[in-house]
């Protein structure tokens, strides 16, 4: 609009055009940063070894191919994998779900509680919630070390499972709470009038209206456990527990390292993530922004 | 209370004495019990998970506590382990290099995040599929965000020293990543790359929140575009600054995990960053007790961060006030 009434004026309207043509570049200059680094890595895990370490540098893939991804779960003939990714990728999957599944039932009741019910103790409790995920990983995961180690948790599922649902409990919480209290709570008051008790006008009004928010909470969490590192690369050891991000850990401890097996690996994290993400989108930004402005 | 003096009122008209109900009976009945019903599974994992540990932590934290040692748990040496730390250069430089990389990361991510935010702002199609694009380094872990800037600053196959050699403006190659004034500017790379952009959708949020009288009263009464920006977008967007603030000041010890698979601490200690040393003290030196001392700094450190910004951002809340 301002480009059009100022474009009346010829020399105005040359120096509109050339601040449209410099915030175009910049942004394109912009959005490269953020995306090349991430493009290079997935480009690299279909390229072979040699072209990826040929001097001078190779920069038009001659040949795509899939070999690295068979190769890391040992699906090749010739090529014995040096790490047991697809162990991983079972814990990974296995451990993640799980947590979100339970965090998300747990974390709806608390978020019910915190956006429909006054009580006592309520800020005190919120706050100690939401504290506790300031604690950094690698502190916590000394004292967790020493109690999983006692009690037999240290190198299993269920282990990490427990540590991640405390990591994603406080945050369900605080993602449902907002959820909850955007629903009107007339809703809720109008069905229990009309005979139905708590609980069914729960399942029956907020639960549905709060199902897209509930899913994007579930998303979350299912991410964090996901991409978790400082936690796992202590409470795990074998391919009982490991997770993909610790067994990509483990190239960097081999003698040579397999840059294209780890960036196949790398694209075997990112995709559910990828995927994930893009759905939530929407819910993510409206989220935790207006969650925070408004409360 | 009503109901229970009915209630003692037999059918033979003869009055009984009420019954005075159990307080806890009554706190039930009435349904008083059900927020701390629902709330108390959430609060059982948490207590055992965060709570519990950090109790034993600091337990362990005056004691010589050592890993082939077991039984040094159970010995008491009160403030010794603090003392020692306080006294300790590494933990001093590790301390003091976190805040320094802290501060640094956090203003230059607000900075370029505000700049781009900004920048995406000023256009008038595609808003949204550039959103999109930006939301690209929120995906990528930590850990994965560490690799990708190994892999990218490696000095042997590295898309940055490649580029560099290609277009002839190196012979040989440099080593990015033990080099110890490069290996931090590496590290501040990746850490601004990853979070950039959470500030730039943040922030972006709040741009397309900004309602356009005040903008254009300013332009009629000749603002140019810095006093407009300065005195009108600048206030309003500082709610949406803090936020954002406060959400990363969450997790800013995901940086361990970055740090860890780029340098691990090296060269020579250059990227040793407080978590970085915990996780040496505590695993591959096996001093727990210190480890945990050490622990506990960087829990007050977290905290002390996420409550700063959090106290900012409810005063500014609580200055735009009815602003929505």
């Amino acid at each position: 609009m301002s480009a059009a009434v100022l474009s009346n004026h010829p020399i105005k309207a040359r120096s509109v055009r050339r601040q449209v043509w410099a915030v175009r570049i910049g942004l394109f200059c912009a959005m490269a940063a953020l995306c090349v680094p991430g493009l290079w890595v997935m480009l690299t895990a279909f390229r072979p070894n040699i072209e990826v370490m040929a001097k001078p540098p190779v920069w038009i893939p001659h040949v795509l191919t899939l070999a690295n991804f068979l190769g890391i779960f040992g699906l090749l003939p010739d090529h014995a994998p040096g790490i047991p990714v697809t162990a991983y990728f079972i814990n990974s999957v296995v451990i993640s779900v799980t947590s979100t599944v339970v965090a998300v039932a747990v974390g709806m009741m608390g978020g019910y509680a915190f956006a429909r019910y006054r009580f006592r103790g309520k800020a005190g409790l919120f706050l100690g919630l939401m504290l506790s995920r300031t604690v950094p990983g690698i502190s916590l995961s000394l004292p967790l070390f020493m109690l999983w180690s006692r009690i037999g948790l240290l190198d299993t599922r269920l282990g990490l499972i427990i540590v991640y649902l405390a990591m994603n409990i406080p945050f369900t919480v605080w993602l449902t709470d907002g959820f909850f209290r955007q629903i009107p709570a007339d809703l809720t008051e109008a069905a229990m009038i009309d005979g139905s008790t708590r609980w069914q006008a729960f399942w029956r009004i907020e639960f549905p209206l709060a199902r897209s928010g509930l899913a994007s909470a579930g998303i979350f969490a299912f991410l964090t456990s996901w991409n978790e590192y400082a936690l796992a690369a202590q409470l795990t050891r074998t391919t009982a527990s490991k997770t993909m991000p610790v067994g990509l850990m483990d190239f960097t401890a081999q003698f040579t390292v397999d840059w294209t097996g780890m960036c196949a690996m790398a694209v075997l994290i990112i995709i559910p993530a990828l995927i994930l993400t893009f759905i939530v989108q929407k819910h993510l930004i409206a989220g935790l922004t207006f969650g925070g402005v408004k409360g | 209370m009503a109901e229970t003096i009915e209630d003692g009122i037999s059918l033979e008209g003869r009055i009984s004495y009420p019954v005075r109900e159990s307080r806890l009976r009554r706190f039930f009945r009435l349904g008083h019990a059900a927020p701390y019903i629902l709330v108390l599974p959430s609060l059982f994992i948490v207590t055992f998970v965060v709570a519990i540990p950090l109790v034993i932590s600091l337990w362990s934290s005056f004691t010589p506590y050592n890993l082939v040692r077991p039984w040094t748990l159970y010995h008491y040496i009160g403030f010794r382990n603090y003392l020692r730390l306080f006294n300790s250069s590494d933990f001093w430089w590790a301390f003091g290099r976190t805040v320094v990389f802290l501060t640094v990361a956090l203003n230059l991510e607000m900075l370029l995040g505000l700049g781009l935010a900004l920048l995406v702002n000023k256009i008038t199609a595609g808003k949204r599929a550039v959103r999109t694009i930006m939301m690209f380094p929120m995906m990528f872990s930590p850990i994965l965000v560490g690799f990708q800037f190994k892999y990218i600053f490696n000095d042997n196959v590295g898309l940055i020293n490649n580029a560099l050699t290609s277009l002839g403006f190196m012979h040989y190659p440099i080593a990015w990543l033990v080099n110890a004034i490069l290996a931090p500017l590496t590290i501040l790379i990746a850490e601004t790359w990853m979070s950039t952009s959470v500030f730039a959708i943040l922030l972006l949020a709040g741009l397309l929140a900004l309602p356009s009288e005040p903008l254009e009263a300013a332009k009629v009464d000749g603002c140019n575009a810095w006093q407009a920006f300065r005195h009108i977008t600048l206030p309003f967007l500082m709610p949406f600054i803090y936020i954002a603030m406060t959400i990363r000041s969450l997790d800013v010890a995901r940086a361990y995990d970055m740090v860890k698979i780029m340098t691990d601490g090296g060269p020579a200690q250059r990227t040793e960053l407080l978590w970085t040393l915990i996780a040496r003290t505590g695993y591959e030196d096996a001093r727990m007790g210190m480890a945990n001392a050490m622990g506990y700094v960087s829990i007050l450190l977290s905290i002390a961060v996420t409550v700063y910004f959090y106290r900012k951002l409810m005063a500014a809340r609580s200055y735009m006030g009815g602003a929505e």
